[in-house]
C-alpha cells in the first residue's frame, strides 16, 4: 500500500495509533498518536537522547517543536480533507517553560481549514494540562482532492 | 575580538563541539555538528539520516530536524554574539519552509545575532543545501532568545 492509503486505511478502521508508526522521525524521537476520551493527542515518551540541557536538566526546545508539528499533521490527516501529507508552510513556536525530562503531551486544533491552507495552533505540556510548556501555531498546505494526472 | 587564525578556529570548534554534544545530548543524537563561527555568527551542519525522514516515500527530512538545527544554530550564533557566557532560552521560533529540503543531501544552517540587549537576544537564519547555497534556502528561521535566565542560574 501507499503511504496515502495506509493513512486512510488506519482512518477507516479507527486506529490513528497507526500515523505516528508511518513517519520514521516520529518512530526514532518516540512520538506517537494517542487516542483518549474522544480526543487525538500527541505524546512524546521521555528519553536521555530529547535533552538539550544536561545540567538543568531540560528537554531541548526542537524536540517540542516536532512533537507540536507533528501532533498538527496527525490531527490534519485525521480531521481535514487531503489527499497527501500535509506540507509546514511556517511554524511559530512560543517556550513558556522549561521541558522537564519526562513525557510530554500535545494537541492540536484546527483554527480554520481553507481549501489549500489549514491553520492549526498546538499546546504542548507534561503533568499539568493547564500548565502549558510551549505552545505554536501554523500553516500548513492541503490538497482535498487528487489532482489529474 | 582579534582574528582568528584557521589552526585557532579549529581548536575552538572542536571544543565548541565537545560541549555542543557533551552538554546538548539532543545535538549528539542528530549528529549536529559546528562548522563555522564569527562574530555573532554560526555554521550547524545536520547530516541525512534515514532515522530523520518525514515521508518515507520521498525520503525528505521532517520538519523536526530542521527546527532542531536553526534552533541550534541561532543558540550558538548568540553564544558568538555574548561578551562572556551566560545560560540562554529560546523565548520563540518561527521557521518558514521555503522549499522542500533534497532527500539524501545533508543540511546546513547559518544563523546571525543581528541585535544584543541587556536581556534578549534577537538572530535569523537559513537553511540550505551546500550545492544550491544559501541564497537559495530550503527555510528560513527568526527567533527571541532570553539571556541569563533564571532557571539556570538557580541550579548548578
Amino acid at each position: 500500500m501507499t503511504l496515502v492509503e495506509l493513512i486512510a486505511d488506519a482512518k477507516v478502521r479507527g486506529e490513528p495509533e497507526r500515523l505516528s508508526e508511518l513517519i520514521p522521525y516520529c518512530r526514532w524521537m518516540g512520538i506517537s498518536v494517542k487516542h483518549l476520551a474522544g480526543e487525538l493527542l500527541g505524546l512524546m515518551t521521555y528519553s536521555d537522547m530529547l535533552i538539550g540541557n544536561a545540567a538543568l536538566p531540560a528537554l531541548h526546545g526542537g524536540t517540542l517543536g516536532a512533537l507540536m508539528e507533528s501532533t498538527a499533521i496527525f490531527q490534519l490527516l485525521w480531521d481535514a480533507e487531503t489527499v497527501v501529507l500535509p506540507k509546514t508552510i511556517d511554524i511559530t513556536v512560543d517556550y513558556l517553560r522549561s521541558g522537564r525530562p519526562v513525557d510530554s503531551w500535545a494537541k492540536a486544533i484546527l483554527t480554520r481549514q481553507g481549501r489549500r491552507v489549514a491553520n492549526v495552533r498546538v499546546e504542548a505540556w507534561q503533568e499539568d494540562r493547564a500548565r502549558p510548556i510551549a505552545i505554536a501555531h501554523g500553516h500548513f498546505l492541503i490538497l482535498p482532492e487528487a489532482v489529474p494526472g | 575580538m582579534p582574528p582568528r587564525t584557521r589552526a585557532e578556529e579549529v581548536a575552538l570548534l572542536a571544543q565548541l563541539n565537545r560541549h555542543f554534544h557533551g552538554v546538548v545530548p539532543h545535538n549528539q543524537a542528530l549528529g549536529l555538528a559546528m562548522i563555522a563561527l564569527e562574530d555573532g555568527e554560526a555554521r550547524v551542519r545536520l547530516p541525512y539520516s534515514l532515522d530523520l525522514v518525514g515521508n518515507p516515500e520521498t525520503g525528505v527530512l521532517h520538519g523536526g530536524p530542521i527546527s532542531t538545527l536553526m534552533d541550534a544554530c541561532c543558540g550558538a550564533a548568540v553564544f558568538m554574539k555574548l561578551p562572556s557566557p551566560v545560560p540562554i532560552a529560546t523565548l520563540d521560533l518561527r521557521i518558514d519552509y521555503l522549499r522542500p529540503a533534497t532527500a539524501r543531501q545533508d543540511v546546513l544552517a547559518h544563523a546571525v545575532c543581528f541585535r544584543l540587549t541587556r536581556n534578549v537576544a534577537f538572530v535569523r537564519g537559513v537553511a540550505y543545501h551546500a550545492d544550491s547555497g544559501e541564497d537559495d534556502p530550503i527555510a528560513s528561521a527568526a527567533g527571541a532568545f532570553m539571556l541569563a535566565t533564571h532557571a539556570s542560574k538557580a541550579r548548578p
